[in-house]
């Protein structure tokens, strides 16, 4: 009895240590391999723990890089990405990132530093209440209060972010909860009664479901990254050929089927495909995958699977009847549920004559450009950039034209390999979200294409290139304009093109050449396989200014307010 | 239409700024809402009175509020037999003349005066919605000069009559 409680004394004086030294061990009980940040007065503390740890920290040069960075370290790994900023403007820049994951379903875990709690409420140098500004775009997060409490927190936000729905977390950590001791607890125990995902679906859904497969004529399944982050791309696959059913995607759905497949359609939505927009036009049964019926993907919902019977499986339940009433909705994980799908073997549908008419739709109604002698077209560019990494590279982007692109043309045969910020579409993602898929996937290329505009956004991270040397190849798609917008006011507002050309800007070369990063300007297809090859075989940094044409517009593309079936420039 | 909903949260700082938020994110009015402590300390219990178009909305009302960590369950009990109360509190300016008249009349409503100065008298009344508001109408011509509502506070009975269609969190 004296011996064990000598011992228990024991054990706690050797745990006796400061909130910031627990955040370390807790991050290192985690497994965390990088934590991206930027350091300020409220995190003191914290920056001193790190420094004497082996952890692998990335200054980048503003909060908005490290939170981007970190979404897409999320976004290739699959594991939570970890940023750390300081109180006040520290953590108010990172509000944008914290949207984009919410939106976008990525696992983050956020340490903001926060005024000492003694002066909390008095509007204290640097204070910002930033949980209750990051309330409605976090997952969940909370303020410390003592330090015993950071090992439970740190566990239960790194188990609320990567499961069941992804999304960010936010710990908000007081100065003096980080200097203050106590005792540390390696293995917390989590405790989460209010927080219960429902992994396995309900096998009487799924019968529902299979009973629609074989009774359907004209099946479609639109997935989207929901399977990715089921890991369910190998059972859609198998379900796919199995029942003979084609395969649409949503913009962040892109990977989850090899797009060079006789059963895919393509990207679906307002820059889709028209053979994946007459699909889900057209068919009988909807089969919506880990996919939330984004208005940019249905259109006008009249129009859209409107003779469908719709089945919709996602993790979230709220995802279900929030936009579509679904007539089988199965609350449970893509991957799960597509096994379980597939272990009932049903008799296959009648699907040989719908599958006839898309792959026409395919063949006779493809994504199509005017080639061009005199100017490099954005469209060829991304073919280009697709045949010199073999189709293998992580792609990250922008938001704009490039990105529509970039999903219409790279083509992706691998999960996780796409990265791009659909929900929120934040310009400036693109590359800082590289540097984090680079330090999240170091074996394999990465190629960042941004925009003229967005890249100036976020182009301060070049900082980051230069000093880890990382293989990134920035794919600048110069068209010397907002393009996008520009593309909407030529077709909606008359060609007043009010603040969107940019026909004044840096020399992004200069500008390379500055942080001591190789870079080049291309302007024809034979410059940009060069260059790419160059930028591949010299693994370390590289930027491409891609000189395109400016007056290029992304087709087909549905106006707003149309339905999925009302594609403008489906043909030249 | 009119839905009552209880939520079961946990006695957490912000736990009802989380409630608002989601309401305000999701366009949802809010009627009532009142809080206070469960059975046990770490528990609260909160009713909101919302108004929303139809069936399908109370459930994304619901389905979003259940994603909150801190909110463990939370059910629509507008169909179930339930006991629902409201306490206000009515400042009437009643001079000394009128104070019998009034008294009288708020008597079937088992309200009580529970002030009196030389001008007027403040009454608290408890009961159901209905109730409460068949009071102030009875009460608006001596003249309210104040009002003070707690909204709807509510629990379901005992024992329920029939299995009603019953929206919860765990569909399916
Ligand atoms: C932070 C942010 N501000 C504004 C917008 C609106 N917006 C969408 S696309 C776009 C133009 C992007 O231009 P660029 O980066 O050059 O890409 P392009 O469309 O030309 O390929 C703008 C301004 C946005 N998406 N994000
Ligand atoms: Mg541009």
């Amino acid at each position: 009895m004296k011996a064990s409680f000598v011992a228990e004394k024991e054990r706690k004086k050797t745990t006796t240590m400061s909130g910031a030294e627990m955040l370390m061990e807790a991050l290192e009980a985690q497994q965390v391999d990088v934590i991206f940040g930027y350091p300020g007065g409220a995190v003191l503390p914290i920056y001193d723990a790190l420094y004497k740890r082996n952890l692998q920290h990335i200054l980048t040069r503003h909060e908005q890089g490290a939170i981007h960075a970190a979404q897409g370290y999320a976004r290739v790994t699959g594991k939570a990405g970890v940023v750390i900023a300081t109180s006040g403007p520290g953590a108010t820049n990172l509000v944008t990132g914290i949207a984009d994951a919410m939106i976008d379903s990525l696992p983050l875990v956020i340490f903001t530093g926060q005024v000492a709690t003694s002066v909390i409420g008095t509007d204290a140098f640097q204070e910002a209440d930033i949980v209750g500004i990051t309330m409605p775009i976090t997952k969940h997060n909370v303020q410390v209060q003592k330090p015993e409490d950071l090992p439970r927190m740190i566990a239960e936000a790194f188990h609320i972010a990567q499961t069941g729905r992804p999304g960010p977390v936010v710990i908000d950590i007081p100065k003096d909860v980080s200097t203050a001791l106590g005792d540390y607890e390696s293995h917390p125990p989590v405790s989460l009664p209010g927080y219960e995902p429902t992994v396995r679906p309900n096998v009487l859904q799924v019968k529902r479901l299979m009973e629609a497969v074989t009774n359907a004529k004209r099946p479609v399944i639109l997935a989207g990254a929901g399977v990715l982050v089921a890991k369910g791309e190998e059972a859609l696959r198998n379900f796919a050929e199995q029942y003979h059913i084609p395969v649409a995607n949503t913009l962040l759905g892109l990977g989850t089927f090899p797009y060079n497949h006789d059963l895919f359609l393509g990207m679906a939505g307002m820059h889709g495909t028209y053979a994946a927009n007459m699909a889900l036009y057209d068919c009988d049964l909807l089969i919506g995958i880990g996919a939330r019926f984004d208005d940019r993907l249905t259109g006008n919902l009249n129009h859209f699977a409107s003779k469908a019977t719709i089945a919709h499986i996602d993790i979230d339940p709220a995802e279900i009847g929030k936009i579509i009433e679904p007539t089988i909705p199965i609350v449970g994980c893509a991957k799960q549920t597509l096994q379980t799908m597939l272990a009932l073997e049903t008799e296959r549908g009648e699907t040989q004559e719908w599958v006839a008419t898309l792959a026409n739709y395919k063949e006779h109604y493809p994504l199509w450009y005017d080639t061009s002698e005199e100017v490099l077209k954005p469209q060829q560019l991304l073919q280009l950039v697709h045949e010199e990494t073999k189709g293998e590279a992580v792609v990250t982007t922008d938001v704009g034209q490039h990105q529509m692109w970039s999903a219409q043309y790279y083509g992706f045969t691998k999960p996780n390999r796409w990265v791009t910020s659909g929900g929120l579409g934040t310009m400036g993602f693109g590359f800082p979200a590289a540097i984090g898929a680079k330090m999240g996937k170091p074996d394999l290329p990465v190629v960042a294409i941004v925009g003229d505009g967005g890249f100036q956004m976020t182009l301060q991270e070049l900082s980051v290139l230069q000093e880890r040397q990382l293989a990134v190849i920035v794919i600048i798609v110069n068209n010397q304009s907002l393009g996008m917008v520009r593309q909407w006011q030529q077709i909606f507002y008359e060609e007043r093109y009010s603040q969107s050309l940019l026909p004044v800007q840096p020399d992004f070369v200069k500008l390379a050449e500055a942080y001591n990063i190789p870079a080049a300007t291309v302007s024809t297809p034979q410059e940009v396989r060069t260059h790419v090859a160059k930028a591949l075989h010299s693994k370390g940094p590289y930027l491409l200014d891609c000189r395109v044409a400016s007056d290029e517009n992304v087709y087909p593309m549905i106006a707003p307010g149309q339905g999925i079936h009302q594609m403008l420039g489906v043909k030249k | 239409m009119r839905r009552m909903i209880t939520a079961t949260v946990q006695n957490q700082s912000g736990v009802l700024q989380r409630i608002t938020s989601v309401l305000t994110k999701r366009q949802f009015n809010i009627e009532s809402i009142s809080v206070g402590h469960a059975h046990t300390q770490e528990l609260s219990k909160v009713t909101i009175v919302v108004e929303v178009e139809d069936h399908r909305k109370v459930e994304q009302l619901i389905k979003q509020l259940h994603k909150q960590i801190d909110i463990l369950k939370v059910i629509d009990i507008t169909e179930l037999a339930l006991v629902a109360r409201e306490l206000a509190l009515v400042k009437v300016a009643a001079t000394p003349q009128m104070r019998s008249e009034v008294t009288v009349l708020i008597q079937p409503f088992r309200a009580s005066i529970i002030d009196v100065s030389s001008e007027t008298i403040t009454i608290e009344v408890t009961g159901n919605h209905e109730k409460v508001e068949a009071l102030l109408e009875l009460l608006r011509p001596y003249g309210i000069t104040d009002i003070a509502r707690t909204g709807l506070t509510a629990m379901t009975r005992g024992t329920q009559r029939t299995v009603h269609s019953f929206v919860s969190s765990s569909i399916i």
